[in-house]
């Protein structure tokens, strides 16, 4: 689960991790109050969308830059009206873009140099890693490409926590002296403290900065949380922000649905992730489209089985949908109830390939004759495939 | 022969008077496999029944495993206290613990992983379906089935399947089976980034088995496992072996983040590691229907009967 900016460095004066003063507003009509918390003075304006690359972002009405300097109040003031309630598009939001509905202010700092700082697991050693760099604001998968030696790393053991020894050699590593490297000590340590105890799946602050009178500070946060742990941080669970997200994907998570929304036309209902990947896998092998990546889990209801054609066919570019299932804890007879109550209960007129295997598959296929309906019967994931396929084609 | 389990091992199951470890103590039991215990804290003395057998249930896994010989658990608690069941699997001395919960919080798994650093217990999951080691009877019962797979998909056989996903992991065996062929054991080892077993030590298991004398390895994207364990098998393994890498159409960036990329290296992405399978002298299997057929020819290859 992600979180906004303002929220994470809300997190992080929690935790004692120091970023440049700042303050949000939702509204035009709250710029004032949240300015009037700020110093005189250059002044950040940081539009709050969950995607990145906002610097270099283009607004739907033609005004460029999600983050802009201003070099005083009343400025940031009036760019941030350009900014709130428009839609930004940047390198990752998608040609869609995202709709602006708070503005970030923050007292603008005097930056010495730039570094690069984030915490996550590494998967190799099942540890936390915190990874740190001498080359901040920019691209960290262009550092690691093409200047590996300027990154640092440190495994901390789960057992003893952050151990001192680690703390210095990433301030060694990233050339940190006196007071910078004192409050850089602070700040990592802090920082690492809210991400354990969070049960926070990445931190990012990039850039991290040092300014000229020896303070460490947090310019930029990104941060997001093992959705596994939520059920123990309902703090965490109240940042969430659902203008952020597909609303097919809200709706499918009511129902406990995995499902991500692509750009093809062949939208696909699976059990099981590893079979819902190698199923969009198998429709463009056969050089379709997949729609939608939908994984119904295990013990799928026929609710749940109804909630998911109803989600995909919310999808306007849908044009056939290719259900796969494999059950093992799932009842293939479950599935075929499922597919034909919706099919009969949303009217549905596109062609349906379903391929049905395991758990009491004779009863459920039984089931989908009985019917009556136009459903097209798959042998195998290949068979069934080139059928969908050929179907949209 | 087989991997981890045989027919003989001597199961508990953690978790067996909830719905869903219940359902599938049933399932294990009718495929012939010896359930011996309950373990459920609070409802010890009580007894689980299926037809004419009746399981006895205790408060703690100490007391299943001294009172039935018991030296395998399989765990259906859920999600918030699963990392405990297993940890108390490792305090028993238990030799495996198969942790089928799915949502563990990956701190949780990181803490237990630490934990088991060193321990006599092998973990194999978390979110994983289990490990089914077939039997001669018909639709291969009389096996040992720990977890939630399909038990008459199987054939005792000769090939040996690892996978992270459940379902296909199903697909593998299924296909091996409509072949004719077999299955030594077939592993489920989760889909969670932190787990108990990796790829490669089912691979090094599979590799000493006499009884195996093929293997399927399935990956995902992610991670570098998959990588990890084709670099050993060019090095160590004569045995045949066919992969399949699920994910070749994920969206980037959907689940690792920014900065997950650069830790992970380059080897994370569906296409990196079929170039390393075909490096490594794996047989790729194109579509996951052809995962059997990819075995078959890299058998073939190498002059190897998979009967």
């Amino acid at each position: 689960m992600n979180i906004h900016e303002y929220q994470a460095k809300e997190l992080f004066a929690k935790f004692g991790v120091p970023a440049p003063q700042g303050a949000a507003a939702t509204s035009a009509d709250s710029f004032d109050r949240a300015l009037e918390s700020l110093p005189e003075g250059p002044t950040m304006v940081k539009s709050q969308i969950h995607a990145g690359g906002r610097g270099k972002g283009t607004f739907t009405n033609g005004y460029q830059g999600g983050v802009k300097f201003c070099k005083t109040k009343a400025d940031a003031k009036e760019i941030a009206g350009k900014m709130i309630g428009q839609t930004l598009v940047t390198a990752q939001t998608g040609a869609a873009g995202r709709k602006v509905q708070t503005v970030y202010f923050t007292a603008a700092s005097d930056i010495k140099k730039e570094y690069y700082l984030a915490i996550l697991l590494d998967r190799t050693t099942s540890k936390p890693v915190i990874v740190a760099s001498t080359e901040g604001g920019v691209e960290i998968e262009k550092v690691a490409h093409e200047t590996p030696e300027k990154i640092f790393k440190v495994f901390v053991d789960p057992a003893y926590g952050l151990a001192d020894f680690q703390v210095r050699e990433l301030l060694f590593g990233l050339g940190l002296k006196g007071a910078e490297a004192k409050n850089a000590a602070q700040l990592i340590r802090n920082l690492y403290t809210m991400f354990w105890e969070t049960d926070a799946a990445m931190v990012e602050v990039n850039p991290l900065i040092t300014t000229p009178d020896g303070q460490v500070l947090a310019l930029d946060a990104k941060v997001s949380f093992d959705p596994n742990a939520l059920f123990r941080h309902p703090e965490i669970v109240a940042l969430r922000d659902l203008n952020e997200e597909d609303p097919k994907e809200i709706e499918a998570s009511k129902y406990d649905l995995a499902y991500i929304a692509l750009d093809g036309n062949i939208a696909c209902l699976v059990n099981g992730a590893g079979l819902a990947m190698s199923t969009m896998d198998i429709i463009k092998h056969y050089g379709g489209n997949p729609a939608n990546f939908l994984d119904v889990g295990g013990g799928a209801s026929k609710e749940k089985v109804v909630a998911a054609f109803k989600i995909i066919l919310g999808d306007a570019n849908v044009q056939g949908i290719f259900v796969n299932i494999f059950g093992g804890i799932m009842d293939c007879n479950v599935i075929a109830e499922g597919i034909v109550d919706a099919v009969k209960e949303v009217g549905l007129k596109l062609p349906v390939v379903v391929r049905l295997e395991g758990n009491n598959v004779a009863a459920g296929k039984a089931t989908l004759v009985a019917s009556g309906l136009a459903l097209v019967s798959g042998d195998t994931m290949a068979d069934a495939a080139q059928k969908i396929v050929k179907l949209v084609a | 022969m087989s991997i981890l389990i045989s027919p003989e091992t001597k199961i508990i199951v953690q978790g067996i008077t909830g719905a869903f470890g219940g359902k599938h103590a049933q399932l294990s039991l009718d495929y012939g496999t010896l359930v011996v215990a309950g373990v459920t804290p609070g409802k010890g003395g009580q007894t689980f029944e299926h037809g004419d057998k009746k399981i006895p249930i205790f408060n703690t896994v100490a007391e299943a495993a001294a009172a039935t010989g018991a030296t395998v658990s399989t765990i259906f608690v859920p999600p918030p206290f699963a990392a405990d069941a297993i940890l108390e699997c490792v305090a028993a001395g238990l030799d495996l613990a198969v942790c089928i919960t799915e949502g563990i919080p990956i701190k949780d798994m990181i803490r237990v992983k630490r934990t088991m650093a060193g321990a006599k217990t092998r973990l194999i999951g978390p979110n994983c379906p289990g490990v089914v080691t077939p039997g001669t009877g018909e639709g291969s019962t009389g096996g040992c089935r720990i977890g939630i797979a399909p038990g008459y998909i199987h054939r005792k056989g000769h090939v040996g399947v690892v996978s992270r996903s459940g379902t296909l992991t199903y697909e593998a065996v299924f296909q091996i089976t409509s072949k004719g062929l077999g299955q030594s054991t077939s592993v489920g080892i989760g889909g969670d980034p932190v787990n108990g077993t990796s790829h490669l030590d089912v691979i090094k298991l599979f590799n000493e088995d006499p009884d195996t004398k093929g293997i399927i390895l399935i990956g995902e994207i992610g991670g570098n496992a998959e990588v990890e364990a084709a670099r050993w098998i060019k090095a160590n393994c004569q045995k045949p072996v066919a992969g399949f890498i699920a994910g070749a159409t994920a969206p980037p960036g959907r689940r690792m983040g920014h900065a997950g990329a650069v830790v992970g290296g380059h080897e994370d992405t569906a296409e990196a590691k079929i170039a390393v399978f075909k490096e490594c002298g794996i047989e790729v299997a194109e579509t996951p229907s052809d995962m059997a057929d990819a075995l078959l020819r890299a058998a073939k290859a190498k002059g190897v009967s998979l009967d």
